[in-house]
């Protein structure tokens, strides 16, 4: 079946916005899901689930979360990190607090705590803008980490610093935290939040909540003419943005990594996911899966290279060699196509739906 | 051209200066439901200060604007467009990363009730709101003849297109009264020849109410009904495009012989 939307009249306006309007689209983001849901599952070994899989959603999910508030509303941030540590922080507390509390509701709970703070962190951007703004949030990636390194509290005394996730199963006894969980539950589990989140976002940018945030993107002066009210869409952007964050921070600290210090969110996380959305595309869905998945897999591979090719070069020079390929990549990448893997994988779809006729 | 005479807006005795310049000065002027009321002036005139003055953009430093009987000294922004008035600008401000479709969309935003959660679910309400929505955008989009370019990012559009695209969006709102900052500049013949057309099809048609800055003069002597004409900051001349055509200090000013005078002022 030829990829066209030949044939496929949508006779309703409501048709010509449903989510994927060309069916060879639906069907491709159902099998997705079955793929992603059962031949994953059956097929991967544990080394491909827990160490690529289950971050390779966390990270998704970050990223997303960054991508509402910076690609779609326009607010640069560099507080992710922080934001992570706050979702992590809080799903413990609330985990170690009230035992007996559903481990979905705890990170929905964390996800919400993060939006709050967010929230208060986003009053800011009302004054200022673009390059100040990142200052800004900068700020509070700093203060955030500090709070949780330096309270004792956070991290319930624990003399190390490192938080440890509590055992807690879903449904009963599927365990996806502590020394019973298994990979596939945690697979599921992490997979479930990034797909049903994903959806929620990509709903929400294509209908009137995403129009106000591109808007005060695009020309916060005009948006604000038609009516749309800078502060409250922006702060909308700030707790929505940071409530993915806050999940993925709690799914980081409970499910990837099972045990987490609050220096885990540190700075360089932050930079790592706001490259993931340059490189897969600011403003877009797919782009904060695609960009996750790049920078995931990348270092992998590039680890890996030197044995592929026979190579034998010492450990040293590998990671030096690592860091330069992975920076020349990035670099290269952005100049050849500045809106990033999303705009790849749309220019090609635009080609496909015309093959095999150049215009 | 059905004005039927009820005054829509009255503005009186506004002033606005930005550091030394005085943009406005003293500037009281009317505009009657109904009608096309046309801004001429110079270059530097005031006429984008005034719409921005009538909108809420600038806050004037003296005077008060009465809209549907209610005297303000300053709306905000976001108050004027609840209150009905929509515009487009001289430098056109589109949002250039989103599609025709969306940026038409954005004129509905504030007849839309839904929330982000509803958005998030997109379940009944929210679904039937956006139907209904885009039902009313694509009646506009048919309107103004630009169906091909639905889906395209207007950041790719050429200019007048680009004219047309923030026509739209401020009809979307259905608003009682559309200020038009220089809607033709940088048009061709045929171009000018159907945005007046637009304009006077939207007059009619919907009964809005329009104020129109404009250079070309053939267009304003043809569509609107009565016109204001600054200086300088200042109002120099109001009425019929017959009056204002007749009007010696109008001829002067386009001359450039009462600027020679009016600067001492
Ligand atoms: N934001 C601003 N800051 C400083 N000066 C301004 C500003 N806006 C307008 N002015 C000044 O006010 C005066 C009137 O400008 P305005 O843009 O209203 O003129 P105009 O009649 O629309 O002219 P044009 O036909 O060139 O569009 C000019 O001297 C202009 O330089
Ligand atoms: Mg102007």
């Amino acid at each position: 079946m030829l990829y066209r939307e030949v044939g496929q009249f949508r006779t309703s306006y409501a048709a010509d916005q449903a989510i994927f309007p060309i069916r060879q689209d639906r069907f491709g983001m159902l099998a997705l899901l079955l793929v992603a849901y059962i031949a994953v599952p059956l097929m991967a070994n544990e080394y491909w689930l827990s160490t690529i899989f289950v971050p390779f959603f966390v990270f998704s999910l970050a990223a997303l979360g960054l991508n509402i508030l910076t690609g779609y509303a326009g607010q640069l941030s560099l507080g992710t990190g922080g934001f992570m540590a706050v979702g992590a922080f809080t799903a413990y507390k609330l985990a170690t607090a009230f035992p007996g509390l559903n481990i979905v509701l705890v990170f929905v709970a964390a996800g919400i705590v993060t939006a709050l703070v967010g929230l208060l962190f986003g009053i800011p951007s009302l004054r200022i803008k673009g390059f100040y703004l990142a200052v800004a949030t900068l700020a509070a990636q700093f203060f955030l980490i500090w709070l949780f390194v330096k309270v004792a509290w956070f991290q319930n005394y624990s003399p190390s610093g490192v938080i440890t996730a509590p055992p807690r199963a879903v449904f009963g006894h599927f365990f996806v935290t502590g020394p019973e969980a298994l990979p596939a539950y945690k697979y599921w589990f992490t997979l479930t939040f990034a797909a049903v989140l994903a959806l929620a976002a990509k709903n929400m940018v294509r209908g009137a909540t995403g129009r106000k945030w591109m808007a005060i993107r695009d020309m916060d002066i005009a948006a604000e003419i038609i009516g749309i009210r800078p502060l409250s869409t922006k702060l909308l952007a700030f707790a929505v943005s940071s409530f993915y964050i806050g999940i993925a921070g709690a799914l980081w600290a409970f499910i990837y990594t099972a045990s987490v210090e609050a220096l885990a969110f540190d700075i360089d996380r932050s930079f790592q996911i706001l490259f993931m959305i340059i490189i897969g595309g600011l403003g877009s869905i797919l782009g904060s899966f695609l960009g996750a998945a790049f920078i995931i897999l990348l270092p992998i591979f590039l680890n890996n290279l030197p044995d592929q090719l026979g190579l034998h070069v010492g450990v040293a020079l590998v990671t030096n060699l690592q860091d330069i390929i992975y920076g020349a990549l990035i670099v290269s990448f952005l100049i050849a196509e500045p809106n990033g893997l999303a705009a790849l994988w749309r220019i090609g779809k635009e080609k496909l739906r015309l093959w095999p006729f150049p215009h | 051209m059905h004005s039927n005479g009820g005054v829509l807006l009255k503005v009186e005795g506004i002033a606005l200066a930005f550091g030394g310049v005085k943009a406005l000065a003293d500037v009281s002027f009317d505009i009657r439901k109904g009608e096309v009321r046309a801004i001429i002036g110079p270059n530097g005139a005031g006429k984008s200060s005034m719409l921005n003055v009538i909108n809420g953009f600038y806050r004037p430093h003296a005077g008060s604007i009465t809209y549907k009987g209610r005297t303000v000294r300053h709306m905000r922004p976001h108050q004027a467009a609840k209150a009905g008035i929509a515009r487009t600008f001289q430098n056109i401000a589109l949002f250039k990363g989103m599609t025709t479709l969306d940026n038409i969309m954005t004129g509905r935003l504030l007849k839309m009730r839904g929330n982000f959660l509803l958005d998030a679910l997109y379940v009944g309400p929210a679904r039937r709101e956006e139907t209904a929505h885009r039902a009313v955008v694509e009646q506009i989009i048919d309107f103004l003849e630009i169906q091909a370019i639905r889906k395209v990012p207007v950041g790719r559009l050429p200019y007048g297109l680009q004219k047309r695209v923030e026509l739209g969006r401020a009809l979307a709102a259905e608003p009682d009264l559309l200020l038009l900052d220089e809607p033709m500049a940088g048009m061709n013949f045929e171009e000018k020849e159907d945005m007046s057309r637009f304009i006077l099809d939207v007059n009619e048609e919907f009964g809005t109410t329009i104020a129109l800055i404009e250079h070309d003069m053939g267009v304003v002597m043809d569509i609107s009904s009565r016109i204001v004409v600054l200086d300088y900051g200042r109002k120099i001349a109001d009425g019929t495009p017959d009056e204002v055509r007749r009007d010696q200090a109008v001829i002067d000013a386009y001359l450039g012989v009462a600027h020679d005078g009016g600067k001492g002022a």
